[in-house]
């Protein structure tokens, strides 16, 4: 074929593929299509590989077809098997590896770059697309892998902080980048290496401090990194379609991090350095006293339940991991084959990603027109029977809106107190995640069923079962 | 070898792509409600897979079994279990999205 005629092909199937990611993300957005969307998606991204592969440029096959069969099984095997409990750490995890392949890419162009041209500067667009890919690209792959590691405990949850952090993550960066810029003026200096690798410390460095809490945000910002890097790769091959896609990736990552932080009402910059609940936010309650605390019994919240007109259910994390996601659907279906009207109330925030709650009761099979978001949730509280707060604290803590001095004031809030009645499943009286204190837990009409969460809805769908 | 392997935009062009589609994705996405948030991510995760491409065509271009070959292979296996792994298990997750069964009388909702 004239070589002409199938560089045009080759844009033309880009183009096409830029259309199929976009036709995707929009149809992501609606329940109804979503499904269509990821596969639209897909598509396009075939036709975009295909497509690669009739490039001119491209001459050995074999290396590209062993490396894409093996990296692809494992993705695919991966992808069969999580649990949807362990989604966070697997998006974070293909999350590295794509920031990593980033970097990767930047590293070998720079180096076929030094042979061709020893001592010579990169030209200056090339230049930043190699700077940025490299140093990015490293922090969002060494910062995913540490995401992992923390969401699959294989290091501590809580925060890991140490003296002097944020001015060493300052200095690292600033050392990187000047590392990197000088790189680009004298090619031949193996320098770019140092700059990936102190970019690795950092990225590192970035994620230990954060607390399991903040983890929505993070694995969304790490999301816009590897978008952002896959761009700058696109600018250093000049490829069309790597811009895109990697910008539609980095502008829905910057998005989603900007509503999960509005959502605990943090910025991005105290989730990077603050090491929230990281010591010394400890309030405790207004005296200081054991306040009351009412319990209630299995029996009598079934009865509760069945002569409810609404009843909401509001899940936090906990109940994720007393995997009570069936035991609860149970409950709600129960109580919606005698009338009542059940819904469930969804925070933001709740669960390890953005909208990880949601996905863990669609796996229950919850139909997802009964999960409500908070701001169609909130106004229907005071119109609610009985509320059942389960494994969540800090989303319904009354003193984010109630009380400035703290620490969660300004977080916006699930307001259960509105409603009739509370239910608190709760393992002790341990503090949240933040570990502040809960007023609502001492609400007179708040009462608490203590207990493992799953034990305890097993238990109370029976006592519904039989009233 | 280097110059084969680019398109040769000017940068105003690449800008005026990178801009537009910032532009394009920041509209697409702003009407995803909470609900579908871990889908989207581990969605555009898949898209970022991209990567891939520019890792196909660093390797495919990479003479001979030197550094760039061995960077290239693993570039190209991280990309591609990124891509395979990501559109693998958003499907896996919205194939689990549905509604609620219509009552028998045909009312709907």
């Amino acid at each position: 074929m004239d070589a002409g005629l199938r560089a045009d092909l080759i844009q033309v199937a880009y183009l096409v593929a830029a259309f199929c990611f976009i036709l995707g993300l929009r149809w992501l957005s609606s329940p109804r299509t979503a499904r269509k969307g990821n596969l639209v998606a897909a598509v396009g991204m075939a036709i975009a590989l295909v497509a690669t592969i009739a490039d001119a440029s491209v001459e050995t096959y074999i290396w590209i077809a062993l490396a894409a069969i093996v990296g692809g099984a494992v993705g695919a095997v991966v992808a069969r098997r999580v649990q949807m409990t362990a989604m966070p750490q697997l998006v974070a995890l293909l999350n590295g590896l794509g920031g990593g392949a980033a970097a990767l890419i930047a590293v070998a162009e720079y180096h076929r770059e030094s042979v061709a041209h020893a001592g010579g500067s990169l030209p200056p667009v090339l230049a930043v697309g190699v700077m940025f890919s490299a140093i990015v690209g490293s922090i969002s792959f060494s910062g995913s892998i540490v995401a992992f590691a923390k969401l699959q405990e294989l290091l501590p949850g809580r925060p890991i902080t140490w003296p002097g952090q944020k001015a060493l993550n300052a200095v690292g960066a600033a050392v990187a980048l000047g590392l990197a810029v000088y790189a680009s003026f004298d090619i031949a200096d193996p320098l770019l290496w140092v700059a990936v690798a102190i970019a690795l410390v950092l990225g590192t460095a970035a994620v230990l401090p954060i607390g399991g809490a903040d983890m929505p945000v993070v694995i969304a910002f790490l999301n816009a990194c590897t978008g952002l890097a896959a761009a700058a790769t696109g600018f250093m091959l000049d490829n069309t379609l790597l811009i895109i896609a990697g910008t539609l990736v980095g502008a829905s990552g910057t998005l989603l991090t900007k509503l999960m932080g509005d959502a605990m009402n943090r910025s991005l910059t105290s989730v990077l350095f603050g090491a929230f609940g990281g010591g010394g936010a400890v309030a405790t309650g207004a005296s200081g006293e054991a306040l009351p605390v009412l319990e209630i019994s299995p029996s009598d919240l079934a009865a509760q339940l069945v002569y409810a007109r609404r009843v909401s259910i509001v899940p936090g994390y906990g109940l994720a991991v007393a995997q009570a996601q069936h035991p609860v659907r149970e409950l709600a279906d129960l109580l919606g084959e005698r009338g009542v009207q059940v819904s469930f109330a969804i925070h933001p925030v709740a669960g390890r990603m953005p909208g990880h709650m949601n996905v863990l009761l669609a796996e229950a099979d919850v139909p997802y027109d009964q999960l409500l978001e908070m701001e169609e949730a909130n106004p229907e509280f005071p119109q609610t029977d009985v509320v059942l707060v389960i494994g969540a604290n800090d989303v319904v803590n009354p003193a984010a809106r109630d009380d400035p001095s703290s620490p969660l004031h300004g977080m916006p809030i699930l307001e259960v107190d509105r409603a009739e009645n509370v239910i608190v499943f709760k393992r002790s009286m341990a503090t949240g995640f933040a570990g502040i204190e809960n007023l609502l837990f001492h609400d007179p009409k708040t009462r608490m069923l203590f207990g493992d969460a799953r034990k305890s809805l097993v238990q109370l769908v029976q006592e519904v079962q039989a009233v | 070898m280097t110059d084969e392997l680019r398109e040769g935009l000017p940068f105003v062009v690449q800008l005026t792509v990178f801009v537009l589609a910032a532009w394009v994705g920041i509209e697409v996405i702003s009407k995803v409600p909470q609900m579908l948030h871990t889908p989207l991510m581990s969605g555009t995760n898949a898209i970022h897979g991209v990567v891939l491409v520019g890792a196909i065509l660093v390797l495919g271009a990479a003479a001979g079994g030197g550094f760039e070959t061995v960077i290239g292979i693993v570039a190209v296996a991280f990309g591609a279990a990124n891509v395979v792994g990501g559109f693998v298990v958003t499907d896996r997750m919205l194939q689990m999205f549905r509604r609620r069964p219509d009552p028998p009388d045909g009312e709907g909702r």
